[in-house]
């Protein structure tokens, strides 16, 4: 089987398991729920200081439930070893790794979608800038976060504690991501100035830890 | 080589007390910031040897990959260790330095909010390497290294579209320094570097001693066994 059939197989695979479970869905849909509520207690903005704050919470709220679906992302393969069985199988490892990461992707961007209007309802939100650079914004955002958590997720399958290792290690590594995604965001919002340059980094974050990801992934998967 | 570790220990303290020396009585006081500005001497050495450990962790981890060689794990392990608690005196010494000159414990300025990014990554790879367990750690370990050496120069990119208020580099920077300032500064660099190898090495040591053990105790559990 070429690479393209092998990665659709796993993703169909993985997304029939979700739609039947919705394990997944449904905590990261509430953990965003309830971050939403307790930013706007915290916080208690108007509507000029939660269209300066907003991109910091969106993303937040993004990156924390985040962190639900790519824990479950490996966990889901441990048991009944099929893990082993995927190492045994001549399958290349990056189509594996690759349908897990659009997965990922595509769980994080439907919670996005579900929550922005949310957000939008909550916060009084409106962009003054050009909003339909929120769009690729979200999409290299989310790849971001999808793609290291995905590696990390594998790495951290192996510890003590992995629930807790995971965020631990994605979270220091992300940062430019997350300084990238948080100020185009809050310059769209407020229109202040241009989100050009930090979706240029978003795109140069995403290049480099797509191809770092492909070219360790099947070195961290048999580490034996 | 084990004449050499006392050796080297020796040539440490009379380096360091040398630097301090220097660093204290001959090194004349800077004119705006007063005697302040004598952590500089302490400050940047510890910054320059956190990074050249660094460093050499990023290359012994692809050597590890590339040989699976026990001796470049050990080596990564050792230096992403001594290279924290380099780092972690360049953060502390920063703000005790900021705090009369700046008039400010921190400031989000992309030196500092590198140098703290690059503490963080280092100490999570030493976490990864305390939480994981089995003989995939040095594996595992090493892909998170080249991860982190590949994120540098993101964080700096990133935090540098912020305004930066760090002093620019004095050295190679243009600006003019008294020849006794920078013989303090190289003395006490020397001195750093021979503290860094001592504490290498004695950490390697310690890495050898606790292989021998787990071997023993792995082939002592083994005899008891087969005894049974």
């Amino acid at each position: 089987m070429s690479v393209v059939r092998l990665t659709a197989v796993t993703l169909a695979k993985d997304l029939r398991l979700e739609w039947r479970s919705k394990d997944a869905i449904n905590s990261m849909l509430f953990f965003a729920l309830l971050v939403v509520v307790i930013f706007s207690f915290s916080f208690d903005p108007n509507a000029e200081e939660s269209r300066q704050i907003a991109g910091g919470l969106v993303w937040v709220a993004f990156l924390f439930s985040a962190i639900v679906a790519l824990n479950q992302t490996w966990a889901r393969e441990v048991r009944n070893q099929v893990l082993d069985a995927y190492r045994i199988s001549p399958a290349p490892a990056n189509s594996m790794f690759l349908a897990k990461a659009i997965g990922n992707f595509l769980f994080v961007a439907l919670i996005e979608l579900l929550t922005t209007p949310l957000f939008i309802a909550f916060y009084k939100l409106r962009a003054i800038g050009p909003a339909w650079q929120l769009l690729p914004t979200a999409a290299l955002g989310t790849w971001a976060l999808v793609v290291n958590g995905t590696f990390f997720a594998a790495v951290s399958l192996r510890t003590r504690s992995r629930e807790i290792m995971l965020p631990l290690l994605l979270f220091p590594i992300s940062i430019p991501a997350i300084v990238g995604m948080v100020n185009a965001t809050s310059s769209i919002l407020t229109g202040d100035y241009s989100a050009r340059v930090w979706i240029v980094l978003l795109l140069t974050y995403d290049v480099i830890f797509t191809i770092a990801s492909f070219l360790l992934f099947e070195t961290v998967l048999n580490a034996e | 080589m084990k004449r050499l570790f006392p050796i080297l220990a020796i040539l440490t303290g009379i380096f360091l007390s040398y630097a301090l020396y220097l660093a204290l009585v001959v090194a004349p006081t800077e004119q705006t910031m007063g005697n302040v500005q004598r952590i500089f001497y302490y400050h940047v050495p510890a910054a320059w040897t956190a990074f050249l450990l660094f460093t050499i962790n990023f290359v012994a981890s692809i050597v590890y990959l590339a040989r699976r060689s026990p001796i470049a794990d050990a080596v990564a392990v050792i230096t992403a260790e001594v290279g924290v608690v380099f780092c972690t005196i360049v953060l502390i010494t920063g703000p005790l330095w900021a705090r009369p000159v700046w008039g400010i414990w921190w400031t989000w300025d992309v030196r500092l909010t590198s140098t703290l990014v690059l503490w963080l990554m280092y100490v999570s790879y030493l976490m990864l390497r305390r939480f994981s367990t089995g003989g995939q750690t040095p594996v595992l370990a090493a892909a998170v290294a080249i991860f982190a050496a590949l994120d540098v120069p993101l964080v700096y990119f990133s935090i540098r579209l912020f305004r930066t208020q760090h002093p620019q580099p004095v050295i190679g920077g243009g600006g003019s320094i008294d020849p006794r300032m920078l013989h303090a500064l190289l003395i006490n660099w020397c001195a750093f570097l021979c503290l860094a190898a001592l504490m290498c090495w004695s950490r390697y040591r310690l890495e050898i001693l606790q292989k021998q053990l787990d071997e023993a105790q792995a082939m002592e559990s083994l005899a008891a066994r087969g005894t049974r």
